[in-house]
């Protein structure tokens, strides 16, 4: 069930807008995703990354209240004003429904904010056009439109860029840093641009049925497990995105420095790391636990 | 003016068309044309039940009709067998058991044909008052609950996420569906309320560009049907609900032609350039 985390009073800034804790999901028996810790701050981008099958969409859809946890807890704050977009929407070619009619699916968009979404997005032109023939990138930019009309709280997004462009992609990342810097809304969001992520995001959860591994984005790509996960593309991301980057962690716990030194820590003089590595070591332990 | 039998059958047969209509968009939007067939054929076991209890015929449907619906969302959760399978059982059941509980019923004198395909003749001013009253209960329910019914049908789990309740609004529109076939029933007849849902609600499609417009639309179709068929009844002596019923028809396939979408084109022609200018 998902219940309240603070029914007392006003929550202090800084809580989570929505935690999940130790949640899992279970369908006939087998666990879909199991073990979840994460919690989205106000302006703050939370990524979920892994393989097709890892239980992110699940792990959203228990943030949401779509999906109430068998296991463990899933807490929302109460005032939370909530924007989703899905992984996949099917709209049936019976429904007669315009971009700007959809945009005030769920609450009345306030025209003003329509425009302004609809121009954010890049599809201003198609603001008549019926939904069911847009194509699929248009489509994806149509629902973060109407996220971005409902001013949330908290923005769940389930693959927002699938079948869009790829300097649309860059842009559309660009445009939900904006919206949260904007709204100071927390962003949950569900990629598989392991590039962009690594980019865009304070917080990266690698979920495998379980979380593998999270923290900020430099400690989880130097990760063991994150790259025995993603493999040959993860190491791309480094190449790209680690330039300060100066040493290795070894499947076996160890790090090699950039001297070519192996030493059992990677800041052995420095615990308040900037790169946030003891969110890896103990997500690695659990790891292994669960296993 | 309601002294004729006829002018009573076109007031009630026109409520009933205007809330049919609306209803019909989210049965034809839902796909939920087999569970309007099922509704209406448990209609008949309301009657049934109706003439042995000794209570109002309405009222008996409602409560059969509703009671179909929420055992159909029970067996749903419990799911074994697919809905169309279970829609089959529970429509089928329902009707078998309400034919034979009307033949066990020997001292009832009882216009079968009348029940199936509706009689004009037996249309009462308290008939119309039922309509009326009823059609008005049914459409406001549905505005109250239209911007969450309608999110539901485009997407459950978004309606869901963003906090609307689409399961509320669910249930609220099966009972919803119930009312209608209980205040539809004596027009139509039980055999083709589904229709009335229905093809009104298709022919307003090709020219709809929302969901709201639709629905209007849908509402008007109906009425024109409604009013066609009945002086075609009274003209031609044929019986009422399947003469409005081939005037919906006749409608759906007018709007398949040639000159339609020439309308259509002229609609969104003249509609276009206006709100651009009004969104500018």
């Amino acid at each position: 069930m998902v219940s309240n985390s603070d029914p007392t009073g006003a929550p202090a800034p800084s809580s989570p807008l929505v935690s999940l804790s130790n949640a899992g999901v279970q369908r006939d028996g087998a666990w879909l995703v199991r073990g979840v810790d994460l919690a989205v701050r106000p302006g703050e981008i939370v990524t979920l990354i892994g393989p097709n099958g890892s239980g992110k969409s699940t792990t959203a859809k228990m943030a949401l209240g779509i999906l109430s946890p068998d296991e463990g807890r899933a807490e929302r704050r109460p005032d939370v004003r909530v924007a989703y977009v899905p992984q996949k929407v099917m709209i049936d070619w019976t429904l007669p429904l315009t971009v700007e009619r959809f945009l005030s699916l769920t609450a009345r968009a306030d025209p003003k904010d329509a425009r302004a979404a609809l121009a954010a997005t890049g599809i201003s032109h198609l603001r008549s056009a019926e939904v069911r023939n847009l194509s699929g990138g248009e489509f994806q930019r149509a629902l973060l439109a109407r996220a971005m009309c409902r001013k949330p709280d908290l923005l769940v997004l389930d693959e927002p860029v699938q079948g869009v462009d790829y300097t649309g992609e860059i842009a559309l990342y660009d445009l939900i840093k904006r919206i949260r810097d904007d709204l100071g809304c927390g962003v949950l969001l569900i990629s598989h641009d392991l590039h962009v992520v690594m980019a865009a995001t304070d917080h990266v959860i690698c979920l495998n049925g379980h979380v593998c591994c999270q923290g900020a984005p430099v400690a989880v790509a130097s990760s063991a497990e994150y790259r025995r996960l993603f493999g040959g593309r993860a190491s791309d991301t480094l190449a790209v995105y680690e330039h300060h980057h100066d040493h290795t962690h070894l499947p076996d716990g160890r790090v090699r420095h950039a001297d070519g030194t192996v030493t059992d820590h990677c800041h052995p003089h420095d615990t308040a790391q900037d790169h946030g590595a003891e969110g890896a070591t103990t997500s690695e332990e659990k790891t292994r636990h669960a296993g | 003016m309601l002294d004729d039998f006829f002018v009573r059958a076109l007031v009630a047969g026109i409520g009933v068309a205007a809330v049919a209509g609306p209803l019909g968009c989210f049965v034809v939007w839902r796909r939920l044309a087999y569970f309007g067939d099922t509704l209406s054929h448990a209609a008949l076991l309301g009657v049934g039940l109706a003439l042995l209890l000794q209570v109002n015929v309405t009222l008996a449907v409602f409560a059969v009709s509703a009671g179909v619906s929420l055992a159909l969302l029970a067996l749903q959760r419990r799911a074994s067998l697919s809905s169309d399978a279970l829609l089959g059982l529970l429509s089928h059941s329902a009707l078998a058991l309400g034919l034979v509980a009307l033949a066990f019923m020997t001292w009832v004198r009882f216009d079968l044909m009348g029940l199936l395909f509706g009689d004009i003749l037996a249309v009462s001013v308290h008939d119309i008052a039922l309509v009326y009253g009823g059609g008005v209960v049914v459409l406001v329910v549905l505005a109250w609950i239209w911007r969450p019914l309608f999110a539901a049908t485009v997407n459950q789990e978004l309606a869901e996420a963003e906090g609307l309740e689409p399961e509320r609004a669910n249930i609220v529109f099966m009972l919803l569906m119930a009312g209608v076939i209980a205040i539809a029933m004596k027009i139509v007849g039980v055999l083709l309320i589904t229709a009335m849902l229905i093809i009104p609600a298709a022919t307003a499609r090709r020219f709809a560009s929302g969901p709201e417009q639709m629905a209007v639309l849908a509402a008007l179709f109906g009425i024109v049907s409604v009013v066609g068929g009945l002086f075609a009844s009274l003209e031609w002596d044929t019986p009422s609900g399947p003469s409005i019923v081939v005037a919906a028809l006749a409608l759906f396939l007018a709007s398949l032609s040639p000159l339609a979408s020439w309308i259509t084109r002229a609609l969104r022609r003249s509609a276009g350039p206006q709100s651009e200018v009004m969104h500018r």
